[in-house]
């Protein structure tokens, strides 16, 4: 039963992320309009409500809100992975330095990761793209791996000190096996599966705070298209033209849910912990 | 229980772990100041300037120069605006010409009614789902309020406000679409049910699970073999015991709850400490952004004080751990 559903979940999610990866990575052919394009005859185009002539309605410019959330969808997935990436690879590196060598290293991460942790993530975020003299797109990765990176060297440091003190790696340190290579052949393998869990629950969480950001007009910045600007054009329009609104939270919520799912089903299968559950 | 808690053993047995815990809060927060100081620091460069301008008064501009140390070095620079800090002074705004802290003390109580009110229905709605979905696992009702709390956990908080908008306020009118209302109730309602849905599905789901831990008991089996009615086994024995876990959430869920409000304010238009710090920022008005987010970092920090210690109130197990 457990495991029907552990399963059902990872399905259910490799589903929704693969049709939403192949929606935005095929946006340039997929999209039946060009996204950025305001046509000649606006007042005729502008605010046209979802029919034959585009399938989920224009925006107040006139454009295909179709094409534009297929190519916002970019943005989302190339935050959401990218700076998981490079957060996960900093985390990754630090959990391990601190958890196998222990002492001031391990003291000091786990005191500035507490440091960063005493923060509601967005707040902080906010705070951090204050700093910066305009908001961007860049400068939402740069504070986002900034904050994204702790979550995972925790998890890391905390699986290497349980790890180190079986018999195996004490065995084969014993031989003289070097520090790096224990780590990449031991320790790293015995990591992964909580990494990958925790990687993909943190893509999720950063396609949200992205679209917040974004919604809040201190992300993507036009012409760069994204869900969470989208939204910010939505609301004005609310009562008159919901569909500007409905259709980029729809693909938001829908992607978010399946990274989420697939996460969860992951976790099911990668961590012993949740295995009999 | 309640007798217990006002034994002398379990206060002599509290004080130790809770001071101890209280004690670990120093460096975290000694590490907060340091990392809004260091922000604003590298945020304003020069405060003086900042303030009045590349065409200031010279002789001003000195003035206001000695007052934060400015030409100090580094740590003297951080206990001036530590000292500061400590009488309440977080600084001027640039944008309003009045002290942050009045700013901020003007902002906060909305933004604390939201998140009262968010938790409230949070745990009214996530445990009553939690119990209608446990008293028959497995059922339609059961997969269909399950379903909706996994949703509802990985729907946007911004676009949710907006569709519950869309569907209470815009189509069928029954409530305001946003604003304060001077505090009216109807305009809490759609805010308050926003900024707590991520927190009513957790609730929900660790609700329901808990709840079906518990009955498998055997004091729960006991007690139905005592011939009690099913009502009374779970709401008198079951249900007690299985919202030990969900209290520890309520506490671990303000973090969503601080995280929503930037978001829930905008979409709503509250006059909350959150649509505030994203205006600030619009406006460049740094030391009303600095101020809020070291508010938002000591309520948080504060608010899992507490969780913790009433944890360590409610399940003796946890007190000992700290050992």
């Amino acid at each position: 039963m457990a495991a029907d559903r552990g399963r059902g979940r990872l399905v259910a999610g490799a589903g929704l992320v693969g049709l939403f990866a192949a929606g935005t990575l095929l946006a340039p052919w997929l999209a039946p309009a060009d996204p950025t394009q305001v046509p000649a005859s606006l007042t005729q185009m502008m605010l046209r409500p979802p029919g034959p002539g585009s399938l989920f309605g224009t925006d107040a410019l006139g454009r295909d809100l179709l094409s534009r959330v297929l190519h916002g969808g970019r943005v989302s997935l190339a935050i959401g992975i990218g700076v998981e990436a490079v957060a996960a690879a900093i985390g990754v590196s630090l959990g391990l330095l601190a958890g196998y060598y222990g002492g001031w290293r391990d003291g000091a991460l786990m005191r500035f990761t507490d440091v960063v942790m005493a923060f509601p993530s967005l707040i902080l975020a906010i705070g951090l793209i204050a700093v910066f003299e305009r908001p961007g797109l860049d400068k939402v990765a740069v504070v986002l791996v900034a904050l994204g990176w702790t979550t995972i060297a925790r998890v890391v440091r905390g699986e290497v000190l349980s790890v180190k003190e079986r018999e195996y790696v004490q065995a084969a340190r014993a031989l003289g096996t070097p520090d790096v290579l224990l780590m990449a052949r031991h320790v790293l393998p015995n990591v992964a599966g909580p990494v990958i869990v925790t990687a993909t629950i943190g893509v999720g969480s950063n396609m949200v705070a992205e679209a917040g950001l974004s919604f809040l007009g201190l992300g993507a910045q036009a012409p760069t298209i994204s869900w969470g600007s989208m939204l910010a054009e939505g609301q004005t329009f609310l009562a008159s033209a919901p569909w500007v609104a409905v259709f980029p939270g729809l693909a938001l919520m829908l992607a978010v849910l399946g990274v989420n799912l697939l996460g969860d089903g992951l976790r099911d299968r990668l961590d012993p912990r949740f295995r009999r559950g | 229980m309640p007798g217990q808690l006002t034994s002398p053993y379990l206060v002599a047995d509290l004080a130790e772990p809770a001071l101890r815990r209280c004690l670990a809060l120093a460096p975290v927060l000694f590490g907060v100041s340091l990392l809004v100081f260091a922000l604003t620091a590298v945020a304003l460069g020069d405060p003086a300037r900042a303030m009045l301008g590349q065409r200031g008064d010279p002789e001003l501009v000195q003035q206001i120069r000695r007052e934060y140390a400015l030409d100090a070095p580094l740590h003297v620079r951080y206990l001036t605006w530590m000292g500061r800090l400590l009488q309440g002074d977080l600084g001027t705004s640039y944008h309003q010409q009045r002290p942050v802290a009045e700013v901020i003390a003007e902002r906060l109580p909305a933004t604390a009614r939201l998140a009262l009110a968010a938790t409230a229905a949070a745990v009214a709605l996530g445990v009553l789902a939690g119990i209608a979905a446990a008293l028959r696992p497995g059922s339609l009702l059961d997969h269909l309020l399950m379903t909706t709390a996994v949703i509802g956990i990985s729907t946007p908080v911004f676009w949710l406000g907006m569709m519950l908008s869309l569907l209470f306020a815009v189509w069928l009118g029954w409530l305001p679409v946003s604003g304060y209302g001077d505090g009216a109730w109807a305009n809490l309602v759609l805010p308050a049910l926003t900024l707590g849905a991520i927190h009513t599905g957790t609730i929900a789901r660790l609700a329901r699970s808990s709840l079906l831990e518990v009955v498998r008991q055997e004091y729960v089996q006991t007690a139905r073999a005592k011939g009690l009615g099913e009502a009374w086994v779970i709401g008198k024995h079951a249900l007690r015991n299985a919202l030990i876990p969900v209290v520890t959430v309520i506490g671990i869920g303000l973090a969503d709850l601080l995280v929503g409000a930037p978001l829930t304010e905008t979409v709503f238009a509250w006059p909350g400490l959150g649509r505030m710090l994203v205006a600030a920022v619009g406006q460049r008005d740094l030391p009303v952004v600095m101020g809020a987010v070291l508010v938002f970092a000591v309520i948080y920090v504060g608010a899992n004080l507490l969780v913790d210690l009433a944890c360590m109130t409610i399940d003796p197990r946890i007190r000992r751990r700290g050992r």
